[in-house]
């Protein structure tokens, strides 16, 4: 141990640019006792059964090279398995045995050599260990000083100090010159597109069906009985030449439908519902999972990603989770024909909360 | 013995090998690193391989990645599937999704090296944070490495963000609702959030934009920063040579293993090969992210059990922690705290990581080298804060599972939650008092057989009658591994040199009160010898 | 159900040629569905072979709603349900049955889910209690109280229908609850929508026609018989075709990924670093 200690402080020494050093002492809070004991030195060196027995040397031998000849033998499987299980269309299973097959003959090829090599390390190379010797990291001070002085000379060479108004300007400019690479990167998003104003409606118009997603069919209030739940998109948009995913992704309606009497709505939406109908957006309030798992008994919707629940006969409301915010409604009403419309768009943004809602 | 053969049959081959080395060195001069590196010394401890598994299961995930870019198309163009696997015929997907299915269904052994790739990911980030933890709980952090830490700490973060943006890829569902996630949080974030989303996503959500982008971080980018630290981190350990744990014969001023040739060299490539079978295995009897059960991206349906890998988990449930109601209407603007508090969390939790060797050396005031690795149990409190920082962590990766702890263990998801809520407040405060406390038990045992020497279990009777149970004393090398550690204890306040006590000194020395109050000292010499002469009988029956 | 019956029948038309726009249709039909039509003329055996034994005449297949059958199934039902629904079924503790149908019992008894062991968050799946020629003689009293869905006729049953449509209509109808492979998750407060494995076609049909617990109904148009056909048809083709990739782990995600890699993959690599780095003797 003080041999340690002794060594620790010659490495401090090395290293004496520190102000610190006379403060906490090298060794900052540790305690070294006097009467540490001392390092006993390299344990006797105990040869191995592979040293002393030829016999289980002739092994060990065998061994390694018997593991070498399975890795050849698992790498020709492994192709041969590529020719002898084709992938056959429309054939599940062949995929799976060729997937399996192929991948034993590799594992077998590479564990081979893996293990093979291992155990000619362990058992039949020369097990003498090898000792370094460390060097403080830190360089010697010769070194240092040396290093000190080159810059200074570059300094003096060069005026970087003394020309003050040259150094200043030129870091001005290395400030400078990497914004415009900045700026470029504003083309990530469409130049023409206002984010809030996107986020703040939907497909739904006044007058837009229900339809079923994904078959586009219309929906008529009678279709939807008690206890059911429709995953519902607005009519039209399959038809749309762009943008289907994101329209969809803010559009997407769970349609239920509950006792009237089952409805506590909030002033102002009596009229969003038709007969117990309810169509809520599907979109979660907290990062956006679809919120479709409706417990037609409790009226209790749950989100699968963050467990966010929402009460769909207390205008879903949420009684469990992280998001904070109730799902928007969608106010419907029926047409001429019975088919379920929309009374407009949504009243509020759907989604995830931004930054600029409110 | 196989060495002795190659020399007596090949002279000519010998010469071949001479001519060829002569060439290479009068054009590289690679002797020069042959024979400073060949016979290194490479301390031996299973515990040291881990950062190798992380590396060669990177190898895997490069090597096989490589083979995937051949046959994946990072297009979120509309196409109609046509591939051989049924109950996705005809349905429309993205070329992306499209051509990842075509790589599991339509060429042979795509969907073995696709397996193998997204096994090695996980491997990969799990072997980097065994290997963190190996490191943090050996001390293994001290000067010189603190800085080569931060490298493995930006390596382990830079995993992550591999692993999340190739998880994406395949436009798939289950990566689809991750996405989807990734866009709230950052939707969530004040002033910036909003236009942080358009940017990555080249506008509204899902767009067309994102899977191309996120193909050039994962094969470009992100790669090139991996390879480069890897490079750097790698670099380092062979500058500062590896620590060792105390042993005989084991100095802070050697480094006592193995050579590099041959020995280690046999043992660490078999060892890749190792790693790349155990991967190839599992590719092979194992499915990993079937998106085939899936299906493409639509943002109305999402699968029960919606998961990120297991790295991301941590985010994902501290999302899931937060009780409802966390958000606010503030100056007209939304503050979503029930996003910003676990980012925050988790923020000031890696910086915690990447921060901790400095604060301990602070604390500490040590200026020398440590290449000796400390055991756990001796460096108790900085044992215990880990252990803390791993039930934290472990608290929200159980809390991304909540749903599945609800199924599988018949709890509500509701308890669930609210347990791992307490979990991860109260939980790492529990962890932390009770490693200590074994710790501390734990040296204390080992002065008790350094004094005593190990319990024989042979009871003798003593002339007298008594019954003793005789106790084996330690060889020298034995107790050299037991003792030789050394102790800190807590800073004592000084004034500087105007006479002042600064704040920061108050603070440090708060610190180490409570790091150090509690501190068990190795047994000197002088202890040993008071102890055998107090039980000097003993000591005779056992040395007769 | 009992709505408006020209709607019903105008429906399945006009989804028919939506579908055929969209041409999902391969007019294969798996090998295994033969298999899965062996198994279920198997399980019609046994339920012939059970009445026979049971003494009555197993005729109560070839005409349903016979007289004496509906008597069987009253006497059944006051001695085994009538605590709980009633002793006509117009509810008691439990909920009335009236207009249930025969789906429903078929279901809720077919699985052993009635009658129910103990309250809990949901009635769970047991052997069931009665035979098969009791659960249709069951099914036809109540079916005989009021109208309401029937069991479903054998050709939707069967996974005869196109596995693309079902796939897709499971993920946008089913997978929430049930997970895309029907590995099953989690719902609130202790309830879950159970794993689909080995859950038979007609039991699938009748859950969604009829919601038990807590699912929603599944009308016929919401979801035509058709494309129920094609759902039960995917989960068939599912069970069927084990996972090219190996085993399935559960079906459970990436969290069942995790645990493999950390258990099994860095479990036996540390086991193999300790053994590379132990002196051998």
């Amino acid at each position: 141990m003080a041999q340690d200690d002794n060594s620790g402080v010659d490495l401090v020494a090395a290293d004496s640019s520190h102000a610190e050093q006379e403060f906490a002492g090298s060794t900052g809070t540790a305690v070294i006792p006097r009467d540490a004991f001392e390092n006993p030195g390299f344990e006797p060196h105990r040869p191995r059964v592979t040293d002393e027995n030829p016999k289980r040397e002739k092994r060990a031998q065998r061994t390694v090279y018997t593991l070498f000849y399975l890795s050849i033998l698992g790498s020709v499987w492994a192709i041969a398995a590529y020719m002898l299980f084709p992938m056959e269309s429309n054939d599940v299973g062949a995929v799976r045995l060729n997937n399996m097959f192929v991948g034993i003959g590799v594992t077998l090829a590479l564990l081979g050599i893996g293990f093979g090599a291992v155990h000619w390390g362990k058992s039949l190379m020369t097990s003498a260990e090898s000792i370094d010797i460390r060097h403080p990291i830190s360089s010697t001070p010769a070194t240092q000083q040396g290093a000190v002085e080159v810059m200074r000379q570059a300094d003096e060479e060069s005026g970087f100090s003394r020309r003050t108004v040259i150094r200043n300007s030129l870091i001005g400019a290395l400030l400078a010159f990497p914004l415009p690479a900045v700026v470029l990167f504003r083309g990530l998003a469409p130049q023409d597109q206002l984010p809030v104003e996107l986020l703040s409606h939907t497909m739904w118009r006044r007058g837009t069906r229900l339809t079923l997603d994904p078959s586009g069919t219309p929906i008529k209030a009678s279709d939807v009985t008690i206890g059911s739940a429709f995953h519902v998109v607005p009519e039209g948009l399959a038809e749309l030449e762009h943008g289907k995913l994101e329209e969809k992704a803010k559009a997407a309606v769970l349609l239920m439908r509950l006792e009237p009497s089952q409805l506590n709505p909030a002033p102002g939406r009596e009229d969003w519902a038709y007969d117990g109908i309810v169509a809520y957006s599907k979109i979660c309030t907290h990062v956006g999972c679809p919120v479709a798992l409706y417990e037609q008994h409790t009226h209790h919707l749950l989100c699968p990603c963050h467990q966010s629940q929402f009460d769909v006969s207390n205008n879903c409301e949420v009684i469990f989770g992280p998001a904070k915010r109730a799902l928007p409604q969608l106010p419907i009403a029926v047409d001429d024909e019975g088919y379920l419309v929309a009374q407009s768009d949504f009243n509020e943004p759907v989604g995830p909360s931004f930054w600029e809602r409110h | 013995m196989s060495t002795a053969t190659t020399r007596s049959t090949a002279p000519e081959k010998r010469s071949f090998t001479a001519a060829a080395s002569e060439y290479v060195n009068d054009r590289t001069g690679i002797a020069v690193a042959i024979k400073g590196l060949g016979r290194k010394a490479f301390p031996d401890h299973w515990s040291f391989l881990l950062g190798e598994v992380a590396l060669f299961s990177f190898v895997v995930v490069l090597v096989s990645g490589t083979f995937l870019t051949f046959f994946f198309q990072a297009s979120m163009a509309e196409v109609e599937y046509d591939g051989s696997y049924v109950p996705l015929k005809g349905v429309e997907m993205s070329v992306a999704m499209a051509s990842t299915l075509d790589i599991s269904f339509d060429i042979r052994g795509g969907l073995f090296v696709r397996q193998m790739h997204h096994w090695a990911a996980l491997l990969f980030v799990a072997a980097i944070g065994l290997h963190m933890l190996r490191v943090f709980f050996t001390g293994a952090f001290r000067k010189p490495r603190e800085i080569n830490w931060v490298f493995g700490f930006l390596l382990f973060v830079l995993a992550m963000a591999e692993g999340f943006t190739g998880y994406s890829l395949p436009d798939d569902l289950l990566s689809g609702n991750g996405l989807r996630i990734i866009d709230g949080m950052v939707k969530g974030i004040p002033l910036i959030g909003t236009w942080t989303s358009f940017l990555l996503f080249g506008g509204e959500f899902p767009g067309t934009a994102i899977v191309g982008r996120l193909y050039t971080l994962h094969i470009l980018l992100l790669p090139a920063l991996v390879v480069a630290l890897i490079a750097v981190h790698v670099g380092y350990v062979f500058i500062h040579k590896h620590t060792q744990f105390a042993g005989p014969g084991r100095q802070p001023t050697n480094s006592v293993g193995p050579p590099i040739l041959p020995i280690y060299a046999a043992k660490a490539g078999g060892f890749m090969f190792i790693i790349w079978g155990v991967i190839s295995l599992i590719a092979a009897m194992f499915t990993i992210n079937p998106i085939w059960n899936y299906g493409p991206y639509d943002p109305s349906p999402v699968s029960a059990g919606t998961q990120p890998d297991w790295y991301i988990g941590f985010a994902d449930g501290a999302l899931r922690l937060i009780p409802p109601g966390w958000e606010f209407v503030w100056l007209d603007r939304t503050w979503s705290f029930n996003i910003l508090v676990p980012l925050i969390a988790i923020g000031i939790f890696l910086v915690l990581v990447v921060g901790y060797p400095f604060i301990e050396a602070w604390v500490k005031g040590d200026k020398r080298e440590h290449h000796i690795a400390d055991r756990p149990r001796n460096a108790p409190i900085r044992t215990a804060i880990g252990a803390a920082g791993v039930t934290f962590y472990a608290g929200l990766w159980a809390a991304a599972s909540s749903d599945l702890l609800a199924t599988h263990f018949s709890l509500t998801m509701e308890g669930v939650i609210n347990a791992l809520q307490a979990t991860v407040i109260l939980g790492p405060i529990i962890a932390y008092f009770i490693t200590k406390r074994v710790c501390i038990a734990l040296q204390k045992k080992d002065r008790e057989i350094v004094l005593h020497g190990y319990e024989s279990g042979r009871i003798v009777k003593l002339p007298g009658g008594e019954f003793i149970e005789v106790h084996q004393p330690l060889d020298e090398y034995d107790r050299w591994r037991l003792v030789s550690f050394e102790s800190y204890e807590p800073l004592m306040i000084r004034p500087d040199a105007r006479g002042k006590i600064t704040a920061g000194q108050r603070l440090r020395a708060s610190v180490s009160r409570w790091f150090f109050e509690d501190r068990i000292a190795p047994v000197t010499r002088g202890e040993l010898e008071a102890a055998h002469s107090s039980h000097h009988a003993e000591v005779d029956t056992t040395h007769g | 159900m009992s709505l408006d019956r020209s709607v019903t029948n105008s429906m399945p038309a006009n989804r028919k040629k939506l579908m055929n726009r969209s041409k999902r249709r391969t007019g294969r039909r798996h090998p295994l569905a033969t298999v899965a039509l062996l198994a279920l003329g198997l399980v019609f055996t046994g339920g012939a072979y059970a009445a026979l034994s049971s003494g009555s005449v197993a005729q109560a297949e070839a005409e349903p709603t016979s007289q004496e059958t509906i008597e069987e199934g009253k006497k059944l039902f006051q001695a085994n349900c009538a605590t709980c629904h009633g002793l006509d079924a117009q509810g008691n503790n439990g909920p009335s049955l009236i207009g249930v149908g025969a789906a429903s019992v078929d279901f809720q008894v077919g699985t052993g889910r009635m009658p129910m062991q103990m309250q809990g968050p949901q009635a769970q799946v047991k052997p069931p209690q009665f035979t098969d020629e009791q659960v249709k003689q069951l099914a036809y009293y109540v079916a005989s109280l009021g109208p309401g869905p029937d069991i479903p006729a054998d050709h939707l049953v069967n996974g005869g229908g196109d596995a693309a449509n079902g796939a897709e209509l499971f993920r946008i109808n089913c997978a929430m609850c049930h997970n895309v492979a029907g590995a099953g998750g989690a719902l609130t407060e202790g309830k879950f929508a159970p794993a689909l494995t080995g859950v038979s076609g007609v039991h699938i049909y009748e859950a969604m026609v009829t919601g038990p617990q807590n699912m929603p109904v599944f009308n016929d148009l919401n979801i035509s018989p058709e494309d129920k056909r094609d759902i039960i048809t995917y989960l068939k083709y599912v069970q069927d075709n084990r996972s090219p990739g190996g085993f399935e782990l559960g079906s459970l995600g990436p969290v069942a990924e995790g645990l493999l890699i950390w258990i099994f993959g860095l479990g036996s690599i540390v086991a193999i670093t300790v053994w590379i780095t132990a002196k051998s003797n």
